[in-house]
């Protein structure tokens, strides 16, 4: 007896399948997938899982919901007591009936609100470790738009969701996205009115919200998360730098069965994390709120985390800059905080990849991710952007700063407004320092070797400090960069005298290749390692200094310590 | 009648004609208007004398010597028992240094020595008078009315469910979630600092009830579980910040680190 009869229905079972769909290929081809490993590779599927758990938790909720402006008065006799005999729409009735009468309804709901939040936030440091690592670089400009028009879509599915249950908090979202409707030029009142149904709130909204919550919106999710995956999978997966490693290759294990059971046991954490802050965490209690009435707006009512940027936006803006022109009111209080600052932001993020390609005039295609340091203004822009963002969303919370820190909102609210301005430069300026910093600590380390803290005493009397110097693998990944430089481009006229057709487009590269690249530290060429072995005359070398300012030498030249 | 009929044209006449109606209007306002409920307390001499010497003590130097205010302080004479009581009990009077708003602070009268302070205030002019038990019982007021009512009138300054907001320049709505019923009724009576007063045909007494017991439920355990302050969303998006991102990184990195 060769086989047994389980491993003899597990063969014809392939083989049923192999013959008819070409399972074989296609297992081959999935399972020997290489991926590297990392930590912050795992933090798409953090989004992955979060989305597949709102899809599993919605589901459920669907079939309670009752997505109806019909006016009815809430039961008598019925939890909550603070909503008894109180007049509601059956949205909000059914969401209040789904958390107290049915069985887990609560538990799904939060479940639900939290994963939604997760699913954001993973998709958020998703983007910044791509966006941070130089992920995006050619051949993956495509697959960041792709990740990009993702995290527009979550914020659309999670402002539907939250306008859903229809109670205070989510009309007043409802009401500032009218006013934001109405404030766009021209069509503004039209578009409100066809959004609405009519005068806002109108009794069709929340029908027109739903749809699109449970039907467009995912459905575009998955059709995206399909694409994006199967874009990971066409363009292999990126890897840090490091000994081994190089464009043409991926180092890390198959996706079957290691990547299988690290994956597959992820999405149960994720899940597990969602149960027990849905399970222990109230995460948006709408019997607070209230019923949604377009008259009470509460203290503290804000959206959720990633819309707070727009709130915050709008908080700053002072409300003088609406006017009046012949009869038609030009509310810039509105237009420029709802449409300009996060067209502006959204917009830079999007089109990043294509700018910086612009800018490197480099058309190679890059599987070894960068380490931020090594292309300072990349890093810097990113930490200008995050901080501008954050320093929105704090402003969103700025009665909640006033409340909780002692101050004054009117001093916070205009200290925001100059930081509006001030902060993008500044951070900017202090981040992009720290990396040549870094990048100059790493050009010492890779010369000299590491500070061992032990000073020894030579027998002419003169006390020197050891440095241990790199292994060859340490030493890979601190040298195994480059460092562009700006675009040259060629002169305005030939030979001839005649004028070169493209001229004005090549400088406006050339300028923009000069804001990236004019600051920058070279890694340590051979010859330059060389010369600091054989007793720091590496100074006197020609050209292995040209781009690296004097002041990172000027320590090394004193040094005496690489006592290898 | 002939004295009268003589005299009808004297020059007194006018006068005299107008101080009668004075005085008949005067009777039928008595009449109609609502008794003030401070003059109907029966106020123990004692308690007034005690009250006066506690206040030219602790309260003079802002109030004045007779309560009549001064440039640091207003004054106090028809703010009635009430206002005492709401502002000495939580503590915010005596006021220990001048700020945008004063905070509430552990209280520094006892509680018959606060009696004896409201007791004398009341002495001097009618104002509105200390809640009795029955008017501040939660259990009797409707949470359902009164949290219509409280949306529509206090969520703006407290938050949905009295969690406390900001005000303009420093001040701030405080948080009601351990206020004592009796206080949260006498501040709609009263209107201290920043707050306006709603007095009761504004919201009525049982009204103010209601608004309490809405209040009193916000307390009971939070069917969700953990409120995270009841703040909204701002404090839950950073929970899922600290708490699910921290989480997960962490599991990321136990993940990746485990085959190296």
């Amino acid at each position: 007896m060769s086989t047994s009869t389980p491993a003899r229905a597990a063969g014809a079972t392939a083989d049923f399948l192999d013959t008819r769909i070409g399972a074989s290929k296609l297992v081959k081809e999935f399972a020997r997938k290489i991926f590297p490993d990392h930590w912050s590779f795992l933090l798409g599927e953090i989004a992955l899982y979060s989305f597949i758990v709102l899809l599993l938790s919605g589901t459920f909720l669907t079939m309670f919901f009752v997505p109806s402006m019909a006016e009815i008065h809430y039961p008598e006799d019925a939890l909550p007591v603070t909503m008894q005999g109180v007049q509601m729409s059956e949205a909000f009735a059914s969401t209040l009936k789904l958390s107290f009468a049915v069985k887990g309804g609560l538990l799904m709901r939060q479940i639900h609100h939290w994963a939604a939040l997760m699913f954001m936030a993973a998709i958020v440091t998703h983007m910044l470790r791509i966006f941070f690592t130089g992920a995006f670089r050619k051949p993956r400009e495509l697959n960041w738009i792709v990740g990009f028009l993702l995290m527009v879509l979550g914020l659309v599915a999670g402002f539907t969701g939250y306008s859903l249950p229809d109670d205070v908090l989510s009309g007043n979202g409802l009401r500032i996205t009218d006013g934001i409707t109405k404030g766009v030029p021209i069509i503004g009142s039209y578009a409100s009115f066809l959004i609405f149904g009519g005068e806002f709130p109108g009794v069709d909204i929340i029908p027109r919200m739903f749809t699109a919550h449970i039907l467009v919106v995912p459905g575009l999710i998955l059709a995206l998360v399909a694409v994006h995956l199967m874009l990971v999978v066409v363009h292999k997966h990126t890897q840090y730098p490091g000994p081994g490693r190089t464009n043409k290759n991926v180092v890390g294990f198959p996706l079957f069965p290691v990547y299988m059971a690290k994956a597959g046991g992820f999405f149960f954490i994720v899940f597990g994390v969602l149960a027990l802050m849905g399970a222990t965490m109230s995460i948006n209690a709408v019997w607070n709120y209230g019923p949604y009435d377009p008259s009470p707006v509460s203290a503290g009512a804000q959206p959720d985390w990633y819309m707070l940027f727009l709130e915050g936006s709008l908080r700053m803006m002072p409300g003088q800059a609406e006017f009046v022109v012949g009869g038609f009111t030009v509310p810039l209080n509105v237009i420029i905080p709802a449409m300009i600052v996060p067209g502006i932001l959204l917009g830079a993020l999007a089109l990043y990849p294509f700018i910086e390609a612009i800018a490197t005039g480099d058309k190679r295609e890059h599987h070894v991710l960068d380490r931020p340091r090594n292309v300072p203004f990349r890093t810097a822009f990113g930490v200008a952007v995050l901080a501008e963002l954050i320093m929105l969303a704090l402003a969103g919370s700025n009665d909640l700063i006033a409340t909780h820190f002692s101050l004054s909102i009117n001093d916070i609210t205009n200290t925001f407004r100059v930081l509006f301005f001030v902060l993008p430069v500044v951070t900017f300026w202090i981040t992009k320092r720290i990396c040549l910093g870094l990048q100059r600590r790493d050009r010492e380390i890779v010369l000299h070797g590491r500070e061992t803290g032990t000073i020894i005493r030579m027998a002419t009397g003169e006390y020197v400090e050891v440095h241990k110097p790199l292994d060859d693998f340490e030493r890979w990944t601190l040298v195994g960069y480059e460092a562009p430089r700006p675009r040259e481009i060629e002169p305005a006229e030939d030979s001839r005298g005649v004028r070169r057709k493209g001229y004005r487009l090549d400088s406006f590269k050339a300028a923009l290749s000069r804001v990236f690249y004019e600051d920058r530290i070279e890694p340590v060429t051979p010859a330059e390692l060389a010369a600091a072995h054989s007793h720091g005359e590496h100074d006197m070398l020609p050209g292995g200094t040209d781009n690296v300012e004097p002041t990172a030498l000027a320590g090394s030249g004193q040094d005496t310590g690489h006592t290898s | 009648m002939k004295a009268l009929a003589a005299s009808r044209r004297h020059r007194l006449a006018p006068v005299l004609l107008v101080l009668l109606a004075l005085l008949a209007t005067g009777v039928v306002y008595s009449m109609i208007a609502p008794a003030p409920k401070a003059v109907a307390e029966a106020a123990n001499a004692d308690d007034i004398a005690t009250g006066e010497a506690l206040f030219v003590a602790n309260c003079a130097t802002c109030h004045g010597i007779n309560a009549q205010g001064g440039p640091a302080g207003p004054s106090l004479i028809g703010v009635g028992a009430a206002a005492v009581d709401f502002q000495v009990s939580s503590g915010r009077m005596p006021m220990s240094s001048n700020g945008p708003q004063a905070p509430v602070k552990p209280p520094q009268f006892t509680g018959e020595q606060t009696a004896a302070l409201a007791a004398y205030v009341a002495s001097l002019g009618p104002g509105p008078s200390i809640p009795t038990e029955e008017m501040v019982d939660p259990t009797l007021g409707n949470a359902a009315a009164g949290m219509e009512l409280f949306r529509t009138n206090c969520g703006q300054c407290h938050n949905a469910v009295g969690a406390g907001g900001a005000l303009s320049e420093g001040k701030y709505a405080p948080s009601l979630m351990d206020t004592p019923p009796s206080e949260i009724y006498e501040a709609m009576l009263t209107g201290p600092q920043s707050m306006p007063v709603f007095n009761d045909a504004n919201i009525t007494p049982e009204e103010k009830r209601d608004v309490i017991a809405y209040l009193v439920a916000q307390r009971e355990p939070a069917a969700g579980g953990l409120t995270l302050g009841g703040l909204g969303p701002v404090s839950e998006g950073l929970w899922v910040w600290v708490v699910g991102i921290g989480l997960l990184i962490g599991s990321a990195i136990w993940l990746g680190a485990k085959s190296s």
